[in-house]
């Protein structure tokens, strides 16, 4: 295991929050878990120790890691503030975004860990392949499908309606359920927490036609019937989806044919 | 030299970025032709998922409306810098472009007879300025979110092919008799390091912005001008590119966006005497006038000492007077942005904001049909651009809230079928000899470099150059030593060199090159903000505080050129604005 330090935050903190009059830096060791293939095979951990604001994002510490102390650490980043889905990572132990992870509501005074999310091939440090995960989405027919005429105008949805599938509508396919989930581990086949949820959200929307061809993908060997509800996925969601209870939902549906 | 191995493909038409602009031209552009998309991102990490409050367009679903409004308001609210056709076309065209989007499936809000619901929204108003209207169709205080997932989902069901993580560095033009014409593109795959060539008929940008050059931004990271940048480059002119818009509510320090809408829904700014200073500043629309003229006052409230805080340096958006049932339901994303990196509960407490910046006016400039322009009226042939790298201009010299979602939607549209009808009977035009050269020279020469200077010294002191000099207050002295600065950091920048050596994800690279994209860009604001002497829109200057329509209305038009001895320069050129029905006036809210 390597160490590397940096003294002092004097050129300044990767965002504007630090700036402030009132910033006190602590002392945190950020414990990293780095694989680069062109250099070994071998996974290994590192630990980086900084002068950092609590009220920092762990992905601002991951920028100042990659921007002061070493070039090469790799991860996906965009947004910065959740929205984007790029930075999925499992943190102390837990999948959450790096950029909605608050240092100090992390427990900074022990090392933290920081590694790539499980389940999906890692390609170098932070970075996994995405395209398991994003098959798995496509596969459940993520689209409306609808017959007939279109109507001239929109076509008509009661609030009640439109309220019944609002929570799976704010999937950002960040892999947080996904990765998360213990069946999905050990068989990357299951289609897991998040494509389950894009079916969901189509097949309780009240103009789709498409639901008894999505339920009977779902009802495949690898679909919802592997989910074990451990609910890891509703705990790991970075946008608050009940994501175990989508998936009941679709169960559900299976088994009354009503949605 | 070259270890790298470079690829060749060839594709009817290829769209460069797959957000809203290019998602929507890939639509249309797979439906007619043998298309690929090339991404720097997964496309459902695009920044249009950020957009939050709405998309226009006259629906007239709650109260009465109609697209001439609209477009007046939008011509108005770019302080008569926007071309008139084009405005026109954005407003009737929106119509269509919101009902598109909800057939192929966006879950908009609606109202309790069904219908998509339609808010209030900053600079809208009902016959030509009388009062707020409800214009904004939206999907909770995350449309943008919406609109992206909805065109993913759309594109997946129209089997795009995209090509993720593919880099866009170069256009290939081939020059014949001083005419430009398109060859193709050149990508890094950042994935393996390896250099692409995609010949095609057609080419689309909609790569995005460029806010990165600033430091408080609501932009995302990875906004770094690749598109107007590569396009700059190669000859083509950047129109009107000292337009920025500074959002006037970010969340302080940190500049993440809080949508406009949330004073659409009855948010009010106070400053530390708990004023509704709005009130002095736009008598009628108050707290919903245009985003430069909030954003201005924001800042007039700080500067004159009326600002919050031990330091005063920011002011209140206040939503603790409305239902938190009305929060959950209409503003629930950015409530939770308050609590989680403010700790602040904005049911109970005002929220500190600041402006932010938020969207480049400017971009490169195309005419309505979406073709890039080589001058002020030649088209490239085979070239397209949409969004908000393009520059039609829809916009002029303030873009109003809720037409930036519309804009990528009518042009990004408009721009996929051109491109596509043009591919399906143009020839392709012969690649330039050795078409990969500039990029593997550039990224062999940023590879082995090793000079002394770092990427995030050079990109910090850019950053805080523009938001000291180049902001919402500018004079000639800011300018001046802003245009200075950016020459010095340009050659800083000459001495960088990168600690990642590898190929595989090599992002210490990427950043390399965008901070490239982000000095050749910033310089092009400065330089034209410099020549623009007078106050227009989102471009304020102090020391010409009126709008002069007598020498400057009219486009700024921004060209790279260089000399017999390799030095760089910018040449400034302007173009006519396009006005058909509305004479200018004096803009007032």
């Amino acid at each position: 295991m390597s160490t590397a330090t940096l003294e002092k935050n004097d050129s300044g903190s990767p965002s504007g929050a630090a700036d402030s009059g009132a910033a006190h830096l602590i002392t945190v060791t950020f414990r990293i878990r780095r694989f680069n293939p062109e250099v070994s095979d071998e996974a290994r951990w590192q630990d980086f120790t900084l002068e950092i604001d609590p009220k920092e994002r762990v992905l601002d510490a991951l920028h100042q890691i990659k921007w002061e102390l070493d070039g090469t650490l790799t991860f996906r980043r965009s947004c910065a503030h959740g929205i984007c889905g790029s930075d999925a990572m499992r943190i102390n132990g837990r999948n959450r975004l790096a950029c909605k992870t608050l240092i100090k509501d992390i427990g900074p005074e022990k090392p933290i860990t920081v590694e790539p999310i499980k389940g999906l091939t890692v390609l170098k440090d932070l970075v996994v392949d995405m395209e398991p995960f994003f098959q798995a989405y496509r596969d459940v027919m993520p689209f409306l499908v609808t017959t007939g005429n279109e109507p001239t105008r929109e076509r008509l949805q009661s609030p009640e309606d439109r309220e019944r599938f609002d929570d799976t509508t704010k999937c950002i396919l960040c892999a947080a359920c996904t990765s998360s989930c213990p069946v999905f581990w050990n068989d990357g086949q299951y289609f897991g927490p998040a494509a389950i949820v894009n079916a969901h959200r189509f097949i309780f929307d009240s103009r789709d036609e498409a639901g008894e061809q999505r339920l009977e993908i779902l009802n495949d060997k690898d679909g919802v019937w592997r989910c074990r509800t451990t609910f890891n996925c509703t705990d790991a969601c970075p946008r608050g989806i009940e994501v175990t209870k989508a998936i009941q939902e679709v169960k559900r549906a299976l088994i009354t044919r009503r949605f | 030299m070259s270890n790298h191995n470079v690829k060749i493909h060839k594709y009817d038409t290829v769209i460069v970025g797959a957000g809203g602009a290019g998602m929507r031209a890939a639509i249309e552009a797979t439906k007619r032709s043998r298309t690929a998309v090339l991404t720097k991102l997964y496309p459902t990490r695009s920044h249009t998922g950020a957009a939050q409050g709405g998309m226009a367009a006259a629906l007239a679903n709650v109260e009465e409306d109609n697209w001439e409004w609209h477009t007046f308001d939008t011509i108005k609210g770019g302080d008569y810098l926007v071309d008139q056709d084009a405005a026109e076309i954005l407003a009737k065209e929106a119509i269509d472009s919101v009902l598109d989007l909800e057939k192929m499936g966006l879950p908009f809000n609606r109202t309790p007879q069904g219908k998509i619901d339609q808010r209030r929204f900053g600079g809208h108003s009902r016959n030509h300025g009388e009062a707020p209207v409800r214009r904004s169709c939206y999907a909770a205080d995350r449309t943008g979110h919406m609109i992206l997932q909805t065109l993913y989902q759309n594109c997946v069901k129209e089997g795009v092919e995209f090509f993720n993580e593919f880099y866009v560095l170069d256009l290939l033009l081939n020059e014949d008799e001083g005419v430009k014409k398109t060859a193709g593109v050149v990508a890094y795959e950042l994935a393996t390091g390896d250099v692409h060539v995609f010949q095609a008929k057609a080419v689309v940008f909609a790569s995005g912005g460029n806010g990165k050059f600033f430091k408080v931004t609501s932009n995302a990271h990875t906004l770094t001008g690749d598109g107007q940048a590569a396009a700059f480059r190669r000859g083509l002119p950047l129109e009107d590119m000292e337009f920025f818009q500074f959002h006037p509510t970010g969340i302080w320090k940190m500049g993440i966006l809080l949508t406009e809408g949330a004073r659409g829904e009855g948010g009010i700014l106070r400053n530390k005497d708990g004023e509704r200073f709005m009130e002095k500043y736009a008598p009628v629309m108050k707290d919903l006038a245009s985003r430069d003229v909030v954003s201005r006052a924001i800042y007039t409230e700080i500067r004159e000492g009326r600002g919050c805080g031990p330091e005063g340096d920011h002011v209140y958006l206040d939503l603790t007077h409305l239902p938190p049932e009305q929060l959950d339901a209409k503003l629930p994303d950015i409530t939770e942005f308050a609590r989680t990196y403010l700790g602040i509960e904005p049911y109970t407490d005002p929220v500190p904001i600041q402006p932010t910046a938020h969207y480049a006016m400017g971009g490169i400039p195309t005419n309505v049909q979406g073709e890039v322009l080589q001058d002020n009226t030649t088209p490239v042939p085979g070239l397209y651009a949409a969004g908000e790298v393009a520059c039609v201009s829809v916009h002029g010299a303030n873009r109003l809230g809720t037409n930036s979602l519309l804009d990528i939607n009518v042009f990004g549209r408009r721009a996929g079928i051109a491109a596509a009808e043009y591919a399906a009977t143009a020839d392709y035009v012969e690649l330039p000899e050795d078409p990969a050269r500039f990029v593997l020279d550039e990224i062999e020469n940023l590879r082995d470099a090793t000079g002394n200077e770092r990427v995030v010294e050079i990109r910090k002191a850019l950053q805080e150059c523009m938001d000291k000099n180049v902001m919402v207050f500018r004079t000639e002295q800011t300018l001046k030593e802003a245009v200075e600065e950016i020459g010095a950091l340009r050659k800083r920048y000459r001495d960088i060199s990168v600690q990642d050596k590898g190929k595989r994800f090599n992002t210490d690279l990427l950043e390399a090159i965008e901070l490239g994209n982000l000095l050749d860009l910033a310089e092009v604001t400065a330089v034209s903000a410099l020549a623009r002497k007078e106050s227009r829109g989102g471009h304020y200057r102090e020391d010409y505080p009126n709008r002069d329509d007598v020498n400057f209305m009219r486009h700024t038009m921004a060209y790279r050129e260089v000399g017999d001895d390799g030095t760089e320069s910018i040449r400034l050129d302007y173009k006519p604005v396009v006005q058909t029905r509305y004479q200018p006036m004096e803009r007032k809210y």
